[in-house]
């Protein structure tokens, strides 16, 4: 079905649906190397306008990716919760806007309303919010998820401490666990992204996490970062693995050119949960999305990039993970040009992923041939902060050594903690103050050459 | 008023910039400053001009015979936002390329800027120096070698398949690092032609003095190309077995038979 509008005696037409969505989706790089962006910020914004006038009922009867020939759509078609979309059924996606700021939307209306929401609805109405919508309706959202802590209560922030290393070095990666940990750094989860997809190192990895978390009983989980299928053979060999992680995308094909299916996806929640490695929640999976990932692959049906994203938060939804995090300035300015249009994407990505009931983190990042910097970064990080973010990055100096990319450093998270007054998860946070790390306003104590963590790491070492 | 760290020891075991200290909860200005300096080279390495003479001129003083070529992407922004035009040749280039086509060869070898121009001034003319031996030694046949501006790595497949190339040997500029702005990369593909996936080739990455040195990454790279030539594949169906052939760690510097 077309769409139409009329400014003054211009008229703007839409083919469909998903024209118009990414018609009206704020400029970025991705959409226009897919040659589906507006052609003129003047049909930016017409698209914007008549996409306020589209029933929010229209996205359950007009699917933009094919439901017979997509396993995700049917996913999100056929789980959609009827009962928890009745009391915005009514409401045209201008009005969703005007609900979501209103004082009625409340936070927990808005949890009984996530089932109820399909992806591209929440992709439709981030499309017409500004930043400052997007940081105020996502504050209201709550995602709370356990496994050894509880994550994603108000008033906290988690960080995932990623000690990688170039070479999977055992010395280097407990080097950097160390250095996270007395920086306080570590209650999402110690992740690791390795080098190597070799099984004796990855095995090698999740022993070295395992035996730290063993034996200072940190409250925290760990997670080798490699392909679900992996994970699940080294179940099998009985590894210790807390976390399943798989990258995810919002296509089937896309899905596919990362080898995996929703069927092996569920396969390896299954596996992870099996184990009860968990102690206070079973939330066992750890998924990454980013924007572009679908056209990267050449499997994104002419959809915005922004709106596949939002669709593989309705994947990761199905599996009740504990982490969700958009990898948002990693795949290259291709797809996110500039330092302004990462930042439009990191509060998008945040807010459609809380609507939906995901507890969405940010690795808040950029590669070296974006137009983009530390200050971005900043900029970014302290906006996510007031939006309620799940967690962030933590990487000793924000220079990831090994995929060559600059993320936020542990002192950022000190930076906010302070700025902003978040706490960690309360159990990390009590673990802390017992191993003399931090006080007990939270804040880091002076280090001490002689504390056990760091004889343990030194004695490894040598 | 700073605190430092007393684990600085440790920092030997990993390139990550652990043990920084802190002023509060930020950073020293030392590291600031530091990590502004490293990511300002990384920055001028993207966006470095390449200079395709000197680099011409360096292979040819190795002895080689040299074709120049460039893609479609007519400048560095748009080399930068467009992927896709940076895949392709340019109409000059293709038409001079294909009337410098001859017989069919064993190896065409292209010297591509991609996204670091610093990383192939550096690291191109030592590197072909340390593999130049093993083509004299396996004895391949040789399109003159391209040097490629505003190139990514597939273009390769259209000057491989217009060259009539068994198999391409791509030298590119790698995304810089903070910690490495001049890292090469090499990627080996067979049979080369438009439509290649990534799936199809072997790479071979972090090839520099501070990471895979230029003996032991030219020793690796020719041992794909044997292997590729003669199983007639590239990509995941040929998995890395070259270690086994080193000696004491160290690459031996003759190839031999399969």
């Amino acid at each position: 079905m077309a769409y139409l509008h009329r400014i003054g005696a211009k008229s703007f037409v839409f083919a469909d649906l998903k024209d118009l969505m990414a018609k009206a989706t704020p400029p970025r790089s991705g959409d226009m190397l897919a040659g589906i962006a507006a052609a003129t910020a003047e049909e930016n914004v017409a698209a914007r306008m008549c996409l306020a006038e589209v029933p929010l009922k229209a996205f359950l009867s007009e699917a933009l990716v094919p439901y017979e020939t997509d396993e995700v759509t049917r996913l999100i078609l056929d789980s959609h919760d009827a009962a928890a979309f009745a009391p915005v059924s009514a409401m045209t996606v201008g009005d969703f806007r005007d609900f979501l700021l209103s004082h009625e939307a409340t936070p927990e209306i808005l949890a009984a309303l996530a089932p109820g929401l399909t992806p591209e609805m929440a992709a439709a109405v981030s499309k017409i919010m500004r930043n400052q919508d997007l940081i105020l309706a996502a504050k209201k959202c709550r995602v709370v998820t356990r496994f050894r802590n509880t994550i994603g209560l108000p008033g906290t922030m988690a960080v995932r401490l990623q000690p990688n290393h170039p070479t999977d070095d055992a010395a280097g990666v407990s080097a950097v666990i160390l250095d996270g940990l007395l920086y306080g750094c570590g209650d999402a989860v110690i992740g690791i992204n390795p080098a190597s997809d070799s099984l004796a190192v990855i095995e090698r990895l999740l022993k070295l996490t395992d035996e730290v978390i063993t034996r200072f009983e940190i409250p925290t989980q760990s997670c080798v970062l490699t392909h679900v299928t992996t994970s699940i053979g080294l179940m099998e060999r009985g590894a210790p693995v807390d976390l399943v992680f798989q990258s995810i995308a919002g296509t089937e094909g896309a899905n596919r050119s990362f080898g995996i299916d929703l069927k092996v996806l569920a396969e390896g929640t299954d596996a992870a949960r099996a184990l009860k490695r968990g102690t206070v929640g079973q939330n066992a999976m750890y998924f990454e999305t980013g924007q572009g990932s679908s056209l990267s692959a050449g499997a994104h049906h002419g959809v915005d990039q922004q709106t596949l994203e939002a669709r593989a938060y309705g994947v990761a939804r199905a599996y009740n993970p504990l982490l969700v995090n958009t990898v948002v300035g990693f795949i290259g300015p291709e797809y996110l040009y500039d330092g302004k249009q990462i930042i439009r994407a990191g509060l998008e990505d945040h807010f459609c992923g809380k609507l939906l009931g995901v507890p969405l983190g940010v690795d808040v990042c950029y590669t070296n041939h974006a137009e983009a910097d530390q200050d971005d970064m900043d900029t970014l990080l302290t906006l996510l902060g007031v939006a309620g973010v799940t967690y962030v990055m933590g990487i000793p100096g924000a220079d990831d050594v090994m995929l060559n990319y600059q993320s936020t450093s542990f002192h950022d998270a000190l930076y906010i903690r302070e700025a902003l007054g978040l706490k960690r998860a309360p159990e990390f946070e009590a673990w802390l103050e017992r191993m003399d790390i931090t006080g007990a306003d939270g804040r880091l104590l002076p280090a001490d050459a002689r504390h056990p963590l760091l004889g343990y790491v030194a004695g490894r070492a040598a | 008023m700073i605190e430092r760290d007393p684990w600085l020891r440790l920092a030997r075991h990993t390139p990550a910039r652990i043990a920084l200290g802190r002023t509060g909860a930020s950073l020293p200005t030392g590291e600031v400053l530091r990590f502004a300096l490293a990511h300002a080279q990384a920055r001028d390495a993207v966006h470095m001009p390449f200079d395709a003479d000197a680099v011409e001129a360096q292979v040819r003083g190795l002895g080689f015979a040299t074709l120049r070529a460039s893609s479609a992407a007519p400048a560095r922004d748009i080399y930068l936002r467009r992927p896709d035009l940076g895949r392709r040749l340019s109409e000059e280039s293709r038409t001079r390329l294909a009337m410098a086509a001859g017989e069919t060869v064993d190896l065409v070898i292209v010297v591509a800027d991609g996204l670091s121009s610093a990383a192939i001034h550096a690291q191109a003319r030592p590197f072909l120096a340390a593999f130049r031996p093993f083509i004299a030694e396996q004895g391949w046949s040789l399109a003159p070698v391209v040097i490629a501006s505003g190139a990514r790595v597939a273009l390769g497949d259209e000057v491989g398949a217009l060259l009539k190339a068994r198999a391409c040997v791509l030298l590119v500029g790698e995304r810089p690092g903070l910690s490495s702005p001049d890292s090469l990369g090499l990627y080996l593909t067979f049979d080369p032609k438009a439509g290649r996936t990534d799936a199809e080739r072997n790479c071979i990455s972090n090839v520099r003095p501070d990471g895979l040195s230029f003996e032991a990454a030219a020793f690796k790279l020719a041992w794909h190309i044997r292997e590729a030539l003669r199983r007639a594949v590239t990509g995941v169906e040929l998995k890395d077995e070259s270690d086994r052939l080193l000696e004491e760690g160290r690459p031996p510097l003759r190839l031999g038979a399969a």
